[in-house]
């Protein structure tokens, strides 16, 4: 029962999300709970617009991907809607910040919701893991309500300062409808 | 119903300039749909989107829904998707594969891929009556087709009228759209990319196809994403490589200066067809563009080859619904829902023959620049929503097309512009409106 309500969420959500994602449950690390404040802190850079940190949550190969098609199993070489390396990500935030990037000009903002964290794989040596999880995020922009929903596969590198991300797939629900208008940012 | 227009349309459009309501007013949509969008030839799809008999596709002409289909000789049939019957769409849903028959879920009416009545349940039901084979209504057993379907070198189109110019005739001098894409490719032709990219835009379709040749725009509205993409080009050669091509497809809108663009050139043909010319930097000396070249000597030989790598375009529009940016193999149908709403489908092709790295260049470009996570289209998309919100407003009457008016030369029906920011290529496609029109 003291585990079960450890594992409660806390009323309200550290600010410091960079020290959580190290705190241990009963002196031993909790990879569930790891994990999840992992995820959590990723969200947390989009809603707050930390485009630097989000991207160095990523190792220096990692890739940010949303397939164009929930059939896809790589997104190299096939189209997709985001296939992102670290430098075409570097792209994408000096855009967002350009003075004159012209369609940021009108209030937008997003809160992401992310759940159902599941451990698909771990391998033993390494600490390395594969995880799936789901997200909904909201967005207003332009005095529009958007949303949007899928599931997040997250390859995740086990190292010294913590996990980092090799590939994030992220499959939208609406991978293959119209959109519209655009997504600028990651989701 | 009826929704009346507040504009005599003999007015609407002088030589350099357009009335506001030919964007704006629902009426005047109506009048497009059906003396434009039901008339012309529209972009249905490509024959290898259909690959097998009975694969189909589904597509809006106009206001028509309507299905590509094999039929079973391996031609390609382009159908209103309606059962005779009561009336239902036979496809609700995007593609597929017809299986024995195109079977209507209401009733189980059963059609041959070319539309032809296959089976009617319980058909004794109709003996003595006027849909009985032979009878007055007989025709009633079967789907309607388009009223003509061709295609032009895989490409295929539809339109919904009996009369009027063939394919060939009305695409005229622009068929280079096609023609360019094709040549490209070592074995003459090019296969779908099945993927399609589907975007909508808050704006008038027009708006659309106005940006589409403006060669002003790019410096102005992609100066975020140029800069930031030549930023990182940079940053790549502090490291001492050198960023992928395309991020130059990105940068070039920082580093071309405005003057540059109007080197460029765009040539205005009949029906309110352009082009827009002016390289995109594709064929660097990399390895990967000499095997390209070796393939398509070995195909066509050395002088051929110069003469299709040559050709000198960055983008063909085919008004009123389709952009072709024949060197990526790219092109964008824009399908008009609403006087202010605007669907873009967007499609890729893969250069039968060509090196994988030659498909995998211009994949960088589709992801980037035509992608729902567009670095491009985001802010276009943006300046066609406000352009419309601006033309609905009272705060002025008119659109300008004045710049070099009266200064572009004319020969043989063609108007060369005599720069490449010349609003030749929208007068141009008001000249085409006003006679599709008939104003």
């Amino acid at each position: 029962m003291a585990k079960a309500k450890k594992k409660a969420r806390p009323a309200k959500r550290s600010r410091a999300v960079k020290t959580v994602a190290k705190t241990k449950a009963n002196g031993h690390a909790d990879p569930i709970r790891e994990i999840e404040q992992f995820l959590y802190r990723q969200a947390e850079c989009l809603d707050a617009r930390d485009w630097q940190g989000f991207i160095e949550l990523f190792t220096d190969d990692g890739i940010y991907w949303v397939p164009a098609d929930p059939a896809q199993t790589t997104g190299d070489g096939v189209p997709s809607i985001f296939y992102e390396d670290r430098d075409l990500m570097t792209v994408r935030m000096r855009r967002l910040g350009h003075p004159r990037a012209w369609s940021q000009k009108t209030e937008w903002g997003t809160n992401h919701v992310v759940s159902n964290v599941v451990v698909e794989k771990q391998d033993p040596r390494t600490g390395d893991l594969v995880t799936r999880s789901r997200f909904h995020m909201m967005e207003f922009r332009n005095d529009v309500t958007r949303h949007f929903a899928g599931s997040y596969i997250h390859h995740l590198k086990k190292t010294r300062d913590g996990y980092r991300i090799k590939l994030q797939r992220v499959d939208m629900v609406n991978a293959q409808g119209p959109y519209d208008y655009v997504l600028q940012a990651w989701v | 119903m009826g929704v009346e227009m507040r504009l005599d349309l003999r007015t609407a459009v002088e030589p350099d300039r357009v009335h506001r309501s030919v964007y704006t007013d629902p009426g005047i949509f109506e009048l497009e749909m059906d003396r434009i969008f039901n008339r012309v030839w529209t972009y249905v799809g490509h024959e290898s989107q259909v690959k097998n008999p009975g694969d189909y596709w589904t597509v809006l002409i106009g206001r028509q829904p309507m299905v590509m289909v094999r039929h079973s000789d391996g031609e390609v049939h382009v159908l209103h998707n309606r059962c005779p019957h009561r009336g239902a769409m036979l496809y609700g849903n995007r593609f597929g594969n017809v299986g024995d028959a195109i079977t209507c879920s209401y009733h189980s009416w059963q059609f041959n891929t070319d539309g032809s009545c296959k089976a009617i349940p319980l058909d004794k039901g109709y003996q003595g009556t006027r849909l009985a084979s032979g009878g007055a209504d007989c025709q009633m057993r079967n789907m309607k087709p388009a009223a003509r379907t061709e295609s032009y070198r895989g490409f295929v189109f539809a339109s919904l009228a009996a009369d009027g110019p063939s394919l060939q005739e009305w695409l005229g001098p622009a068929k280079i759209a096609f023609d360019d894409i094709c040549n490209r490719a070592p074995a003459g032709e090019v296969e779908v990319v099945p993927t399609c990219f589907r975007v909508i835009q808050q704006s008038n379709w027009k708006i659309f196809l106005e940006n589409q040749l403006d060669a002003l725009h790019p410096a102005v509205t992609h100066e975020s994403t140029g800069r930031a993409a030549y930023e990182v080009e940079e940053d790549f050669k502090k490291r001492g490589s050198k960023a992928p091509l395309a991020y130059h497809f990105m940068s070039a809108f920082y580093t071309t200066p405005v003057p540059k663009w109007d080197q460029f050139q765009t040539l205005n043909y009949a029906n309110g067809h352009c082009i827009l010319t002016g390289y995109m930097g594709l064929r660097p000396r990399d390895p990967d563009t000499l095997a390209y070249e070796a393939a398509l000597t070995k195909a066509y030989g050395a002088k051929r080859m110069e003469e299709i790598l040559g050709v000198n375009i960055h983008h063909v529009l085919l008004y009123p619904g389709l952009s072709v940016q024949s060197p990526l193999q790219q092109l964008r149908a824009v399908r008009p829902l609403s006087v202010d709403k605007t669907l873009t489908e967007i499609w890729h092709f893969r250069l039968k023959g060509a090196p994988e790295a030659i498909y995998r260049r211009a994949l960088g470009y589709y992801n980037l620049v035509n992608s729902p996570s567009t670095l491009i289209n985001a802010d276009d998309l943006w300046n066609f929503w406000k352009c419309h919100q601006g033309l609905a407003s009272d705060g002025g009457d008119w659109v300008s097309f004045h710049r070099n008016a009266g200064q572009d030369s004319e020969a043989d029906g063609v108007v060369t512009s005599c720069i490449g920011t010349s609003e030749a290529p929208m007068r141009n496609q008001f000249r085409a409106w006003k006679e599709f029109m008939g104003v």
